[in-house]
């Protein structure tokens, strides 16, 4: 009996850290998604914040925001968890294990914390496509700063920490509000503050299309997102080690990858139907919808539902990317679409595929993660703004950040013979 | 002698090349360009707005030829580029003063 959970501890450990893995790569496919949707003179500086937030959400998220998020025993209300100090590397003793029953561990401590980690970045990353090709860099890494060790485990302790949310009864099985809804809130905050790209938007309303540089990168990005959405709905599970669960996680697996589906077709025949062509960004974004949309809740639906609820983000995502072009809010890869309008709907959605879920306290879950993300980032990008100022100069803009904040090109060409390879 | 600059669509330039050859020409040179005559631009669509493309890729080819053949360079190009739509191209001739061989320092017709 004793080897058996120890098997089963060190199975449970292993999924955990493959999914977190996983999910790791998804910043890649950020990284790809976002670079492939700028132009190319803001390619270098959108693929140097992609890697710094990571890397920055790691070091938060270890120094106080697990603590914050995961306080355990130590909450001091189910409103305030409480500071908790820095994350040790003490793990669960042999015997804790061994003794079976429903509050013996079941897996690692630190592979909690590795899955929860990458969590973190990946709300990060939705707000970096949002205010590419105009943030100065810096800017942006401190505002990651107060994002990943503060703003985003605070309403994570509210849900997944156990705080009041959770005991609301709102449900939110992988973070369609948590993850995703964050994200997009403190991205929608930053746009409003920096304002459109020059150009983009004409003194009667119109529309100037700034076309992406590489669409290859971005469809290479929005691949990459989607194998990466195995281990954040997946891994969310959070077991696998006996069959039940291994159903569950096999349940997981295919209504993720049926509702990305769905997201595609239903946003591809939108685009089709709306401007008489089939635009590959939308259809994108498409495949980003369905995922998005299902992560709230990918156990309770068949895969049928599964592909509808994922549809039913594709086809709003493009009249919401349509729509904010509209009120001339600038989100060059369409993630406050794609993360918060369509986070919401699937928020929404699990008051209908999930028998035990409620609407109120659905919609609760829903506005308390949008205004507190919302209110807290607008107040720290005003700070930021105050102190050291959050959107280049019209001429940095002009030549391409790329230049202005890291000095270099993402693909120079004219350099001469010396170097060039000529 | 004279320089022959053809501005044609870009994938007639397989039929031109393979029509100047016939001839005897001997070499040419080719440029991708961009330009705008009466075909206009075009209109094209991003995320569900339309932006107009006003210059539309072309290839531009040189060509340096002895008087004697000038008439059956302009023939051929003006045959092999046609395709009876708006857009296809224009051909000008201007005179050429000197031309070198760079490898063997020949000048003139010879460098041809």
């Amino acid at each position: 009996m004793e080897a058996i959970l120890e098997t089963k501890y060190a199975l449970d450990t292993f999924y955990f850290l493959m999914s977190g893995a996983l999910v790791m790569w998804m910043a890649a496919g950020f990284a790809m998604l976002e670079a492939g949707l700028v132009r190319s003179k803001n390619t270098a500086e959108i693929l140097t914040k992609n890697i710094a937030l990571f890397a920055i959400a790691c070091v938060m998220y270890m120094l106080v925001g697990y603590g914050i998020m995961y306080p355990g025993d130590g909450a001091v209300s189910k409103w305030w968890p409480g500071l908790h100090g820095i994350l040790g590397s003490s793990d669960n003793e042999v015997a804790a294990v061994v003794a079976g029953g429903d509050d013996a561990p079941y897996y690692s401590n630190l592979s909690d914390f590795f899955f929860q980690v990458v969590f973190v970045a990946t709300a990060m990353s939705i707000v970096s496509g949002a205010v590419a090709e105009r943030m100065k860099l810096w800017s942006f890494l401190i505002f990651a700063v107060v994002m990943t060790g503060f703003i985003y485990p605070m309403q994570g302790y509210w849900k997944w920490g156990g705080g009041f949310l959770d005991q609301l009864g709102f449900n939110d099985f992988a973070g369609s509000g948590v993850v995703h809804l964050c994200g997009a809130a403190a991205a929608l905050a930053g746009v409003l503050i920096l304002g459109a790209r020059k150009g983009k938007y004409g003194p009667n309303g119109e529309v100037h299309p700034i076309p992406g540089a590489n669409l290859p990168l971005a469809t290479l990005g929005t691949f990459i997102l989607w194998l990466g959405w195995f281990g954040f709905n997946g891994g969310s599970e959070l077991k696998i080690s006996d069959v039940g669960e291994a159903n569950a996680v096999a349940l997981v697996f295919v209504n993720t990858n049926m509702a990305a589906a769905g997201g595609v077709v239903a946003a591809a025949l939108v685009a089709r139907a709306l401007f008489g062509k089939t635009d590959l960004t939308m259809t994108l974004n498409g495949a980003l919808a369905g995922l998005v949309a299902i992560t709230a809740e990918p156990l309770a639906p068949t895969p049928l539902v599964a592909t509808l609820v994922g549809a039913a983000g594709g086809v709003l995502v493009v009249f919401s990317i349509l729509f904010l072009d509209k009120l001339r809010i600038d989100d060059p890869v369409g993630a406050i679409s794609v993360h918060g309008v369509v986070g919401m709907w699937g928020l929404i959605a699990v008051a209908f595929t999930n028998e035990e879920a409620t609407l109120s306290a659905q919609l609760t879950g829903l506005f308390t993660i949008l205004v507190w993300t919302f209110v807290t980032s607008f107040i720290v990008w005003m700070v930021i703004k105050v102190i050291m100022g959050i959107r280049v100069s019209e001429e940095e803009e002009f030549e391409g950040v790329d230049l202005a904040e890291c000095g270099l090109e993402a693909y120079p060409e004219f350099t001469g013979t010396k170097g060039s390879g000529i | 002698m004279k320089l022959v600059t053809a501005i044609i669509k870009p994938f007639k330039l397989d039929d031109v090349r393979e029509a100047l050859s016939e001839i005897g020409v001997q070499g040419i040179t080719v440029t991708e360009v961009k330009g705008f005559g009466r075909q206009k631009g075009h209109t094209e669509l991003y995320r569900g707005a339309e932006y107009v493309v006003d210059f539309l890729p072309k290839v531009k080819l040189e060509v340096a030829v002895n008087d004697d053949l000038v008439e059956q360079v302009l023939e051929a190009i003006a045959k092999a580029a046609n395709t009876g739509k708006i857009g296809d191209g224009k051909i000008f001739v201007f005179s050429l003063e000197q031309a070198v061989r760079i490898r063997t320092g020949e000048t003139g017709p010879d460098a041809l």
